[in-house]
């Protein structure tokens, strides 16, 4: 039996940011526009804003990672939120409770919404469907299925550089089939009308029936990045270059390695774009990721916008 | 006690009767059907005017989570959800905790359960010591101790060598070899159908020819070696396809489905509910179509509930970490009854899959109403829907899919051995 999409309420209202999926457009472009308002806040010398005073905000972070979980805490803190830091990967899971007995104490200490991230698929939709209604749920990454915080500073990052979405043309080059990132970027490229989306990787990166997202898939970049105006590159884990997936770390970079070469296969002005932290030689030559059309420091930026807008949306402030 | 049921709508798949008529039980046994035998005097009269009297239903796959699986369910919970259900014979997986591969195991598995006096439970050995796949168990002294066929459960197929000999080994005795076919080395960690939507909620996958190749492995041993084989709980259209043409080449096997393939397909895991975390996966539409007509022309035999009653806390993980496994027994009538009605197969034909045919499977003398048969019998409403609720199912366990839903067939009374071991 398939329920209400269970991050809108019944009026259509966001009550969580679990996925990019079966969001409607108007509330992806309403995070993209609060964001903006936003990007002003970051670039002043008083970067704080009261928007989020006395809200409590727990990182609740399962599986190790720098960059979001900083992201999202200067972000809380710009909205002058109190937050809270957990890692869980080497404290409450290690004695043997389980994700919802955290959540739970948690909650119990007055928590108005939680930052996941989680190793296994589903794990911040569990959350949202166990916790008390007045408690938020963002999902910062789980398993293989989504990251949606990601997939929309990216969308942030592609309405600043090419201002509509209804004319691209998008390739994201890579893991595909592990990649959180990839599936939340295809679902955003689709609802906000991106009419060309293409997935370029070896087949042993790809997950069955792919196309069924709405994509198109391709194997060899110099057809893939024809006519490309955003290259969205995903980032190859280290366990995945030697084995079963793919022979080498060599040989993935001669064959889907993003270098000036390739580069010049795709549209003059088009942007490179990656979601860090970067393997460079492996999946992006340095050359490309610090040249005129990288904008992946840009991301990293944008993203404390994005991540702003979607917690004061979420907390029910509108701006 | 001399039990007279009268009024019931007479329906017996292997005598082909679909009739009213009264049947006589007397001693355990029934004694007459139609008329009563002369100086027939009846302790307990059961009207039932408006039901269906149908044989004690067969359900192959049942875990009973005894031995050593008891923070699960209790060999008192489940057989008491067992009749509850209708189900007079059921067949235990050895998948317990110790696997049931000794003797001293099973009789007290068989002890056990004959104290409680309800359903006759029919233990399936192991094949192969602790479930490991390199040794053969004791499959003779197993026998004398209660196993009628001998199977692998979940657990993964042994390597083709030992599969050779174990089916060798059964098929001296005249035993069966249940297996579940999967290519553990293709299945790894996945927990989901290799789709479409596995592929949205980024879950590991279980493609389709880790079922096909096993089967394929089966079909050419049990060929080879001539042992009689039945295949558990196919999931794919492939696969049946497969089966489809080994049973027209004449060989021994013979294959089930569980009701919750019989009518689910990965869309059903919606936002990833673990209730549908089953093995094999939940499968397309195509392959759940081709399952439910596969078992109209017989190429399914027998349909089984898969019981298996997890601990709520095991279901309140996510997907992947959550244990695998529904409750079923109380809803393999219930939805046999459903598929009936959707495929408009009349009810004599429809009981057949969880009557006559497992019990021919499992090779006992039930699943019918003869005239000197054990009393085994089920008394329901066609006709009476009732609503899946924790509070209305007796099991230990909790998870279904299918919680909530209203579904055809409430059980009035089943009989065992003559004695009314539930009534509603």
């Amino acid at each position: 039996m398939i329920n209400r999409n269970p991050q809108l309420d019944e009026h259509g209202t966001l009550q969580h940011l679990l996925t990019t999926e079966g969001l409607p457009a108007s509330v992806l472009l309403h995070i993209l526009d609060t964001a903006e308002s936003f990007v002003g806040v970051t670039e002043r010398d008083v970067k704080k804003i009261p928007l989020l005073r006395g809200k409590s905000i727990f990182n609740l972070f399962f599986e190790p990672s720098t960059r979001t979980r900083t992201t999202f805490e200067i972000a809380a803190k710009r909205l002058s939120a109190d937050v809270f830091n957990l890692n869980i990967a080497v404290s409450a899971q290690s004695k043997g409770e389980t994700l919802l007995d955290t959540v739970n104490n948690l909650s119990a200490m007055n928590a108005d919404m939680f930052v996941v991230r989680h190793s296994q698929s589903g794990a911040a939709h569990l959350i949202a469907k166990h916790v008390q209604p007045d408690i938020h749920v963002i999902n910062a990454g789980d398993g293989s299925h989504a990251h949606p915080t990601q997939a929309l500073l990216d969308m942030f990052t592609i309405r600043r550089y090419k201002r509509d979405f209804r004319n691209l043309r998008v390739a994201i080059i890579g893991d595909i089939l592990h990649s959180r990132v990839a599936r939340s970027q295809i679902h955003a490229l689709t609802t906000l009308g991106v009419p060309e989306v293409r997935v370029i990787a070896p087949k042993t990166l790809l997950p069955k029936m792919v196309e069924r997202l709405g994509v198109h898939v391709y194997h060899d970049m110099a057809k893939g990045l024809k006519d490309i105006d955003v290259l969205m590159m995903l980032r190859l884990q280290n366990e995945r270059m030697k084995g079963a997936n793919l022979p080498s770390p060599e040989e993935y970079f001669k064959y889907y390695g993003l270098t000036p070469e390739k580069l010049a296969l795709a549209r003059r002005d088009a942007i490179v774009m990656h979601p860090g932290p970067m393997n460079r030689g492996v999946e992006i030559d340095s050359e490309v990721a610090d040249g005129k059309q990288s904008v992946i420091l840009p991301q990293v930026t944008f993203g404390i916008a994005v991540r702003m807008a979607v917690m004061s949306i979420l907390a029910g402030n509108q701006v | 006690m001399k039990i007279h049921i009268k009024n019931g709508r007479l329906i017996d798949p292997k005598n082909g009767i679909d009739a009213v008529q009264d049947i006589f039980i007397a001693k355990g046994k029934i004694v007459a059907i139609g008329a009563a035998p002369s100086e027939f005097q009846a302790s307990r009269v059961i009207d039932a005017q408006g039901l269906v009297v149908c044989p004690g239903l067969v359900d192959l796959s049942v875990r009973l989570r005894e031995p050593g699986l008891e923070y699960m369910a209790t060999l008192e919970s489940e057989m008491a959800a067992a009749v509850a259900g209708g189900v007079t014979s059921i067949a235990c997986p050895p998948d317990t905790d110790p696997p049931l591969d000794e003797p001293g195991l099973v009789e007290m598995l068989k002890h056990r359960a004959k104290n409680l006096n309800q359903a006759h439970v029919y233990p399936i050995g192991a094949l192969t010591q602790g479930l490991k796949g390199e040794r053969l168990t004791e499959m003779a002294e197993l026998n004398d101790a209660g196993c009628v066929v001998f199977g692998q459960s979940d657990g993964l197929l042994p390597n083709l060598r030992v599969l050779m000999q174990a089916m060798r080994y059964a098929s001296t005795f005249g035993f069966s070899v249940w297996l579940r076919p999967q290519e553990i080395t293709l299945t790894g960690d996945g927990v989901a159908h290799d789709g479409e939507v596995a592929t949205r909620l980024g879950l590991l996958t279980v493609p389709v020819c880790a079922e096909t190749i096993a089967i394929a492995n089966i079909v050419l041993l049990a060929k080879e070696i001539g042992v009689s084989v039945h295949l558990c709980r196919i999931s794919s259209a492939e696969g049946l396809a497969m089966i489809r043409v080994a049973k027209q080449q004449g060989l021994p096997i013979t294959c089930d489905v569980t009701i919750n393939h019989l009518h689910l397909s990965d869309m059903d895991i919606g936002f990833f509910d673990s209730n549908c975390h089953l093995m094999p996966p939940l499968r397309g539409f195509s392959d759940r179509d081709a399952l439910r007509h596969g078992l109209l022309d017989g190429t399914v035999d027998a349909i089984c509930s898969d019981h298996a009653p997890v601990d709520e806390d095991a279901k309140l993980l996510p997907f992947a970490q959550s244990d695998v496994g529904a409750t079923g027994v109380e809803l393999l009538l219930p939805l046999t009854l459903k598929w009936a009605a959707e495929m408009r197969l009349p009810l004599l034909k429809a009981l057949a899959r969880i009557t006559t045919e497992p019990a021919r499977i499992l090779g006992i003398d039930a699943g019918h109403l003869s005239v000197g048969s054990a009393a085994d019998i089920c008394i329901f409403d066609p006709d009476h829907y009732w609503k899946v609720t924790p509070a209305a199912i007796q099991s230990q366990g909790k998870n279904t899919p299918f919680m909530g839903m209203e579904l055809p067939g409430g059980v009035k009374y089943t009989l065992v051995n003559g004695h009314i071991v539930y009534e509603h």
